[in-house]
């Protein structure tokens, strides 16, 4: 199937202008075009088909666990789209290669414009919702780009960043949206969502799934009150302003409506939103676009009040009103695209698009003001123009409307009102600018564009006229395969012809084009009214809210985030708190119903041991010396608890992390004071003393609860499976290195870079060295005791020796490789408090980091090597050995993980104790140091 | 023996939780020291308190301890000790660049006093 290409290939095509240089104009636009004009030929070849009634599709699956598929479809709708998009598309390639000055960049203009025009074609023939969506905030993205393109200026810059904030924010309302029928429906499929209409109107999540889908149309499509984005994107060359708001960008809303016409259509809720917000934007537009003075401006309201004509109809509840809304969408396409180029060679030509200084340019331009008044025509719905046709079925259906019941004749008033504006700003546009006195003082002398510059309005306006001679036989076939999928049966029949006879609808297109001559010729009356309402700018008011915006938010984060690490603990505990205690209200009772075990004396004596060391800490905290030792006593009791209840590993574990840590607190202490002062208010003391209470209680109700009632463990597996599966008697150590070998992996990799970031803090710290204690007592003058310093050197080859015998028994009785490591690393701090740095420094003049980080590598290494045996990484193989003296040992590759472990928990405890013991010497860590040893 | 092991427990926490909400560095640093062991009881405990169970596999034994908490606990204590050291030494770090072991955001206060 080639439908994929026919996005592929303009997207390919947005690599295209950026191979040539932008000296190249021709080649520049001629690469640009080559690519999406071959899709425009495969679109041609499939249109047979397509007009005969077939739906194209072609799937392929991307991300299923979303719902989301790589789908596009064919239909009348997107062939009448896709159609508009490439065939306008490459006229305003040809169009841009004359008005681009040497100075824009021509590659960078072709990249986003085919960037662009890919995610609109992506929209129309997407066949999934979230793939539409995808392409939607591709073209807020892209037509972000084009809009920002002389980013040079702050006037399009801002224009830009508006456009994409307001699109933007509308497309991800219309995700929402998106969602919510996807919940309904039970799939994101177009087609499964376009046959489920009873299904989504029967759902109460039609409401918000339509509200919020409208919000994107809406914004999108510059309805009211989201239109003020539009006239501000026309800082954006006058090619792009062409592109985006003829055929492309603001027609997605509209043709979204179309799309989920059939699913979303049809309730009074979608009636009367998108009827109302139509018929208000279409005449405030209108009202405004015969007030500017700019002619882009002009054009801006121009196509916000047509898109408000469109979306009217699409609202309506007749099915004719459709397919007069689809053939609007060709036709404004048509004249608004010749438009906006007639205004851009106004722009090239004479150096000013300012209507009060331009005037009689017919003389100077003839071709251009023959063919810009031709299109203006059509825009006023002139008879013979394919304006006129559309702007009659449009009459028409608004007479047949049922909506405002006793007062549905205010809306074809309404939409009489709307087609006399249309009217006299078109009339104006011309006549102010072509016709009258020759202007003076214009910036430059204005003189005809070449004809390829004209060659694109030339056949779009031909187009126009023809349309508007020949209805029948030009866009029949078009309009009947869009309706068939944009209406459900039975379609109406389509007669198109320019005569239907006297009627109403040609009454009042009567009335609107002589109501349109007779408000040009009183405009100045409107202009001195208008002039007591103070001006607005959009974008000044927009910026200035999107500030306030940011001012509100930098006040809710100083609030939440002041700095204070005591206010965020508060708010931390205040939700603990919250959570848990809730969970403990649904208990019953707290106690559960497992038998209690039987206290004894030894254990009271622990508890209360540990429970009044535990206090000791908090009260005594600001003697800190003491502090820490009350809390080396609760380490040492906890090390115990372990060991009395059958935990000899952890017990181990605990006690050698205990020894660590207090000396590490004594080093530490040493820089830091020595006393906290007094500085806590009574009302905190009181606040931190009862939100400690609560905290404690519930920890300890909780852990209660837990532990009376029954527990059913997944601790069986590992029981039986570690001698057969993981060759140990060692559970414990077993789960370590083989069953949940990778969270151990993470966490060795956590400990070396902690000790890393702690290697980096001290570099370089300077710090104050107090001379003497807090009592002013001088430090002790024996630093190295002869009795310490021989014990240690004795201990060390001994606690060496255990070190390996704990790692080496590790996978069959307690210990392992973290035991074996700490035991190690305390060992070699000892030789550091004995001997002092400089000593020690002399025998071990090797580097922490490496060993550390060799550990982390070997771990990682013996989990990659079970891949070239075939198995899961971290898989392990083990056999029995007999070693001499030592007896029969289990060699595991888990052994070898074990050894990786052992050398990290070595290189980062030392790293970390040895390097804060140095900062008191000469080989401190610094920069200086690192290149001596390196 | 449940209830003594509860309270335990709530008491470690609640005085690490204290020390916590101190005004300086090393009181913090004390606390969470704390505050990790009240978590590592609570986190062995899931697994039930096991009185004289092996703790290796043995033939003819049935009687273990739960060695998931076990092995969970074993990390979890020299994380934890990993993460006092970095928090000590960051402290000192604060000390040593800013002259303070105050741990609340001191310009943030004095600028919050100039305004007012």
């Amino acid at each position: 199937m080639s439908l994929p290409l026919i996005v592929l290939l303009p997207l390919l095509g947005s690599l295209m202008p950026l191979l040539s240089s932008n000296r190249q104009r021709n080649l520049n636009a001629l690469s640009s075009a080559l690519l999406p004009a071959i899709a425009l030929g495969i679109v041609i070849a499939h249109a047979p088909s397509v007009l005969a009634g077939q739906v194209l599709r072609f799937s392929l699956s991307w991300i299923p666990q979303l719902g989301l598929d790589l789908a596009f479809r064919l239909d009348g709708l997107s062939l009448l789209f896709v159609l508009l998009i490439l065939g306008i598309g490459l006229l305003i390639i040809l169009y841009a290669r004359y008005y681009l000055s040497p100075e824009d960049s021509m590659p960078r203009f072709y990249s986003y414009l085919m960037l662009f025009m890919t995610s609109m074609i992506g929209i129309v023939m997407a066949d999934n919702l979230l793939l539409l969506w995808v392409f939607w905030e591709l073209t807020s993205l892209s037509s972000f780009l084009l809009i920002g393109y002389w980013y040079q200026q702050s006037e399009a810059r801002r224009g830009a960043r508006m456009a994409l904030a307001i699109t933007g924010m509308g497309g991800l309302a219309m995700l929402a949206g998106f969602l919510l029928i996807g919940h309904v429906v039970g799939t994101f499929d177009l087609q499964t969502v376009l046959d489920s209409r009873e299904l989504i109107q029967a759902d109460p999540r039609y409401l918000p799934a339509l509200l919020l889908i409208l919000l994107g149309a809406f914004t999108k499509s510059a309805q009211f009150p989201f239109h003020f984005w539009l006239p501000h994107a026309m800082a954006a060359p006058t090619p792009v302003s062409a592109f985006l708001h003829s055929a492309t960008m603001v027609k997605a809303g509209v043709f979204l409506l179309a799309r989920l016409h059939p699913a979303l259509a049809g309730s009074q809720l979608w009636l009367y939103i998108v009827t109302l917000t139509g018929l208000v934007t279409m005449i405030y537009a209108a009202y405004f676009a015969l007030l500017k003075y700019d002619l882009k401006g002009v054009l801006a309201f121009s196509t916000v009040s047509h898109l408000g004509l469109i979306t009217m109809l699409f609202g309506l509840d007749s099915k004719m009103a459709v397919v007069a809304g689809l053939f609007h969408i060709i036709n404004h396409a048509l004249f608004k695209a010749s438009l906006f180029m007639s205004a851009g060679i106004v722009d090239h030509e004479a150096g000013s698009r300012d209507i009060r200084k331009l005037s009689g340019l017919r003389r100077s331009m003839p071709m251009t003001a023959a063919l810009a008044g031709l299109a203006a025509a059509s825009m006023a719905g002139v008879p013979l123009l394919n304006g006129f046709l559309s702007k009659e079925m449009m009459l028409t259906e608004t007479l047949e409307t049922g909506i405002l019941g006793g007062l549905a004749w205010l809306i074809p008033v309404l939409a009489t009102v709307g087609s006399l504006l249309s009217a006299a700003y078109s009339l104006r546009y011309v006549r102010n600018v072509f016709f009258g006195p020759e202007a003076k003082e214009l910036p430059k002398t204005p003189h005809e564009a070449p004809f390829m510059m004209r060659l694109p309005m030339l056949v779009m306006v031909t187009l126009c006229v023809v349309i508007g001679l020949l209805p029948a036989l030009m866009v029949t076939g078009i309009l009947e395969a869009a309706a068939q999928a944009t209406l459900l049966p039975p379609r109406p029949e389509l007669h198109l012809a320019l005569w239907h006879g006297f009627n109403l609808p040609l009454l009042m297109s009567v009335i609107a084009l002589a109501g349109g001559i007779g408000l040009y010729t009183v405009r100045r009356n409107l202009f001195s009214f208008q002039r007591q309402f103070t001006q607005r700018n959009a974008l000044m008011t927009f910026e200035f809210n999107v500030r306030r915006l940011l001012g509100w938010t930098q006040l809710g984060i100083d609030r939440l985030e002041n700095g204070s690490l005591q206010r965020y603990m508060l708010w931390l505990i205040v939700v603990v708190l919250f959570l848990t205690a809730s969970g403990l209200l649904d208990l019953s009772q707290l106690k559960g119903s497992r038998e209690l075990q039987p206290l004894d004396g030894l254990l009271i004596v622990g508890g209360v041991i540990t429970i009044l060391a535990g206090l000791g800490t908090a009260i005594l905290h600001r003697r800190r010396l003491v502090s820490l030792m009350m809390l080396s006593v609760v380490g040492l009791m906890v090390s115990l608890a372990f060991a009395r209840f059958s935990a000899p590993d952890l017990a181990l574990t605990q006690l050698a992390v205990e020894v660590v840590t207090v000396i590490l607190l004594m080093l530490a202490l040493f820089f830091l004071p020595q006393r906290t002062p007094k500085e806590s208010s009574g009302t905190r003391i009181v606040r931190d003393v009862l939100l400690a209470a609560g905290f404690g209680g519930i920890v300890a109700s909780l852990n209660y609860a837990l532990l009376t009632r029954p527990l059913e463990s997944i601790s069986s597996f590992f029981l039986e499976n570690s001698v057969s599966g993981g060759g140990g008697h060692n559970v414990v150590n077993v789960i370590l290195v083989d069953f949940r070998g990778f969270d151990t992996l993470g966490e060795i990799t956590v400990l070396c870079i902690a000790a890393v970031g702690i290697y980096k803090l001290l570099n370089r710290l300077r710090l104050f060295m107090p001379s003497s204690d807090s009592e002013g007592r001088p430090w002790s003058r024996d630093l190295h005791p002869m009795l310490l310093a021989t014990v240690s050197q004795t201990l060390l080859p001994l606690a060496l020796l255990v070190s390996v015998f704990i790692f080496l028994r590790g996978h069959n009785e307690p210990g392992g490789g973290f035991i074996a490591g700490l035991v190690t690393a305390v060992a070699l701090i000892l030789l550091y408090i004995a001997r002092g740095v400089d000593w020690a420094q002399e025998r071990l003049s090797f580097q922490y980091q490496p060993i550390a980080v060799a550990g982390v590598v070997i771990a990682a290494l013996t989990g990659l090597g079970s891949w070239f045996f075939g198995h899961n990484f971290l898989t392990s193989a083990f056999g029995h050995f007999s070693i001499p003296y030592i007896g029969e040992v289990e060699l595991a590759t888990a052994m070898l993980f074990d050894l990786g472990v052992y050398l990290t928990v070595v290189g980062a405890t030392l790293m970390i104790l040895a390097n804060l013991g140095k900062l008191t010497t000469r080989h401190r860590p610094s920069k200086e140091n690192e290149k001596e040893t390196l | 023996m449940e209830a003594l092991f509860a309270a335990v427990t709530g008491f470690l926490a609640a005085s690490g939780l204290y020390l916590a909400l101190r005004g300086r560095t090393f009181p913090v640093v004390v606390g969470l020291t704390l505050l990790s062991y009240a978590v590592n009881l609570f986190l062995f405990s899931t697994g039930g308190l096991t009185t004289d169970g092996a703790a290796v596999i043995q033939q003819g034994v049935s009687h273990y301890a739960d060695p998931l908490p076990q092995a969970l606990v074993l990390t979890a204590i020299v994380i934890g000790f990993a993460m006092t050291a970095f928090s000590v030494i960051l402290a000192m770090r604060v000390r040593g660049d800013l002259g303070s072991d105050q741990v609340n955001d001191q310009r943030a206060e004095e600028s919050r006093e100039d305004k007012s």
